[in-house]
């Protein structure tokens, strides 16, 4: 008797709540860290980053508007829906990243409470970065933290899924809507992560999932004039300051990578890097008869 | 000979529209919840709950005793120290996300119990206290691992053992109110409800066995004012927080004196709701009938003066009773039902006789024409006019639906009325000047300011009050200070 076969899975783009492939008809070769062919990724072109942006810049007006609490409830099923899916995870991350199942056991498992952690700052940003401010004066003065936009995100190229959440969590929590080009060389967890989130009720577009060559991808976004942010986490090296460069012809905000290269993200998380990713609203209004 | 149907005249004729009760289960006798179990009292005694509405008996539930206060006190302690002290703050989270999704999964059957348990239109317990109680778990749950970030220090300590007292008002959200912010905090609770109102704290219980909450960290004692002077008496509790009357209030206060242990109070109140001439009309109407009307006037916060702009009285007036001729009193369960019944035979008591004080010092009574059902406690929506500020119906809390009717000509005038009680928990200010808003709201002396609104409720917003209001809030950050170790002298 024969064994069955397993049935594979298609590793596409996650744009706009759909799954397509490049539109180039492109595709990579994805092995596993001991080299093992795992799949072929779409290999995202300029034109797939312009879709990505335009899908992001749709859903942005909605879920910026979205309130707070509700917010907070959607990413909370996220984490409630990769929890189920941990099984799969593990492999995936065990594969891509070279760590043994215990290991990557606890990388899923960080990667669902970074989720939930998340998920419980979306009502709070604004009571921690918002103030009320005692002007000299008869006026009633208040600053609130609002989105900055789009925001396009370098996902670390080590931290297939941990590292993906922890950049992209920070970003849509306060709504702001991604284009996120995933760890060049690991992408299939980030793929399985757009088939979670297109499944918990995270609206289509908020969170637009690329794989592809990021050194070419990088540019293009960096330059995109309706992208309001870049998160360089996963940038080359090499080529950080050019994106720099190329992100201040509209003035985006510059989240750089760090000094030392990944971050440890099994460590405490910060606001940080959610604050940076929102612009401070200050208003003003009379007080008197 | 057909006759034309008379298509003008609004006749506001509903058919019945009642929510099943079959949803909610209810057990003939429930006993106290100690450490993660139920158990019958040991030295208390047994007690009936009853339907306001229908005055039939729901089910028995047990009266704990000292001895029961004693235990659940000694189960919340070792819980502290074993378990809920020392877990992360990342842990105590996941706990609280269940609480508050399970409370989502069984939101119609807590609706139902709680309106057949308290009398409150199923409207109310659907949409406001069923969602507002899984909001606060929500909320909460995502401040247990960001202490940190909220203003108290780079690690701010849990208290221990908080003793709760809460009212029969909004019984599940006040329980909500009372346990999230403490466990969140990484406190435990031994918690009790009021005497008329504990089935939904009982069906919470089982919510957080479902949770897999561990034993000890929520206890639930039943009883009347002496369970509660038992457990706000008990040396081993570090924190008590009390919802309830002015009077109890300052009683836990005088008994806690030269103690140790720390107190919140969240008192009566006697909002002024103040209407400018140029105050939206059909929104300020909608807001003086919730203001005073929501839940049987049966609110702290609730609008119970209203304080309108002498040129503007008699259009309000009248527009204010053809609108109340539009309410519904009668069965809670009825989706359609805006008014439903008064909690208890004793709270009738006290409404009808300041209702009746009124009359007897000289204010003008009125009420629509509301036929009341026979059996049940009912009162029917009541407005006093030519109101003096040294009325008790101005100055006492009636906590019913009794709305006093006073007047002001400059807004020095409002303010000076509006803050002229013993109370401080809430007001309102209707007027389309916003600069106005903003001046009044600088000087009303009330804990929460509601706009061109009124009765607005919500986790990241502090709630509680100045002066004889109590001291101390709850949600927002603010409130998470309540059980933290923040002594002003350690």
């Amino acid at each position: 008797m024969s064994e069955r076969l397993e049935v594979r899975r298609t590793a596409k783009l996650f744009v706009g709540g759909a799954f397509p492939r490049s539109e180039s008809g492109r595709s990579y070769e994805v092995a596993a860290a001991d080299g093992t062919f795992l799949a072929n990724a779409a290999l995202a072109s300029r034109k797939d980053v312009r879709d990505a942006v335009t899908a992001a810049r749709k859903a942005q007006p909605g879920w910026a508007a979205t309130t707070a609490y509700n917010r907070g409830q959607i990413l909370y099923r996220v984490a409630e829906l990769l929890e189920g899916r941990a099984a799969q995870f593990i492999d995936e991350v065990a594969s891509a990243e070279g760590v043994d199942l215990d290991e990557a056991a606890r990388l899923v498992e960080e990667s669902v409470d970074r989720w939930v952690w998340y998920a419980g700052w979306s009502d709070k940003i604004a009571m921690v970065a918002g103030s009320s401010n005692p002007v000299a004066g008869p006026y009633f003065n208040f600053s609130v933290p609002e989105p900055t936009g789009v925001v396009a995100v370098l996902a670390p190229q080590a931290s297939s899924l941990l590292g993906l959440v922890s950049v992209l969590a920070p970003a849509i929590v306060s709504g702001n809507t991604v284009v996120v080009v995933a760890s060049e060389a690991r992408p299939l967890p980030a793929v399985s992560l757009g088939e979670v989130l297109a499944t918990s009720d995270v609206p289509g577009g908020v969170v637009n999932i690329l794989t592809g060559h990021t050194a070419e991808l990088a540019p293009v976004l960096a330059s995109h004039m309706d992208v309001n942010a870049i998160d360089l986490c996963g940038a080359p090296a090499a080529d950080v300051a050019e994106l720099e460069r190329l992100a201040a012809e509209n003035v985006k905000r510059v989240v750089r990578p760090g000094r030392n290269g990944e971050p440890d993200w099994l460590a405490e998380p910060t606001p940080r890097r959610m604050l940076a990713l929102t612009e401070t609203k200050t208003v003003w209004h009379p007080q008197g008869l | 000979m057909t006759s034309v149907p008379d298509l003008v005249t609004p006749t506001w004729e509903y058919a019945p529209a009642p929510e099943s009760r079959a949803i909610a289960t209810l057990r003939a006798s429930y006993g106290l919840f100690i450490d993660g179990a139920f158990a019958d009292p040991v030295d208390g005694g047994v007690r009936k709950t009853v339907n306001p509405a229908t005055e039939e008996v729901l089910a028995e539930v047990a009266d704990a005793g000292p001895k029961d206060v004693d235990r659940a006190v000694q189960a919340a302690r070792r819980a502290f120290i074993e378990v809920w002290g020392p877990m992360p703050g990342r842990e105590r989270a996941k706990y609280l996300y269940r609480v508050a999704r399970l409370i989502q999964e069984r939101a119609r059957e807590f609706a139902v119990l709680e309106t057949l348990d308290n009398g409150k239109p199923i409207r109310e317990s659907r949409d406001v206290d069923v969602p507002l109680a899984a909001a606060h778990f929500f909320h909460h749950a995502g401040w247990a691992d960001k202490l940190a970030h909220a203003g108290y220090g780079p690690d701010p300590r849990p208290l221990g053992v908080a003793a709760q007292v809460i009212p029969w008002n909004f019984p599940l959200l006040m329980a909500a109110w009372k346990l999230a912010p403490a466990l969140a905090t990484g406190n435990t609770v031994v918690l009790k409800p009021a005497e008329t109102t504990p089935l939904s704290a009982l069906l919470l219980a089982e919510v957080l066995q479902q949770a897999g909450l561990p034993p000890g960290v929520v206890n639930i004692v039943t009883g009347d004012g002496a369970t509660g002077a038992a457990l706000v008496a008990h040396p081993d509790v570090d924190k008590v927080a009390f919802t309830g009357s002015t009077e109890v209030g300052k009683a836990i206060q005088r008994q806690l004196a030269g103690t140790r242990t720390r107190l919140t109070l969240e008192l009566g109140g006697k909002a002024a709701n103040v209407v400018f001439d140029d105050a939206p009309l059909d929104q300020a109407v909608e807001g003086i009938v919730n203001g005073i009307f929501f839940n049987q006037g049966h609110v702290c916060c609730a609008g119970s003066r209203l304080l309108v702009q002498e040129s503007l009285h008699d259009e309000l007036l009248d527009r204010l009773k053809e609108r109340l001729g539009t309410l519904r009193l009668g069965d809670p369960l009825d989706k359609n039902t805006d008014i439903g019944a008064i909690n208890s035979a004793e709270q009738l008591q006290r409404i009808t006789e300041l209702a009746a004080s009124g009359e007897a010092e000289g204010a003008q009574r009125w009420s629509p024409d509301c036929a009341l059902p026979e059996r049940g406690f009912w009162f029917a929506p009541t407005v006093f006019t030519g109101v003096a500020q040294s009325h008790r119906i101005a100055q006492e809390e009636i906590f019913g639906p009794v709305l006093s009717v006073l007047t002001f000509r400059t807004p020095q005038e409002a303010v000076e009325k509006a803050n002229n009680t013993p109370y401080g928990l809430s007001a309102g200010v209707w007027t389309d000047k916003g600069s106005l808003i903003l001046w009044m709201a600088q000087r009303l002396r009330a804990g929460v300011v509601w706009a061109n609104t009124f009765n607005r409720f919500d986790p990241t917003s502090p709630f509680g009050g100045y002066k004889e209001s109590g001291f101390g809030r709850e949600g927002g950050r603010q409130g998470l200070g309540a059980y933290l170790d923040v002594e002003v002298d350690a």
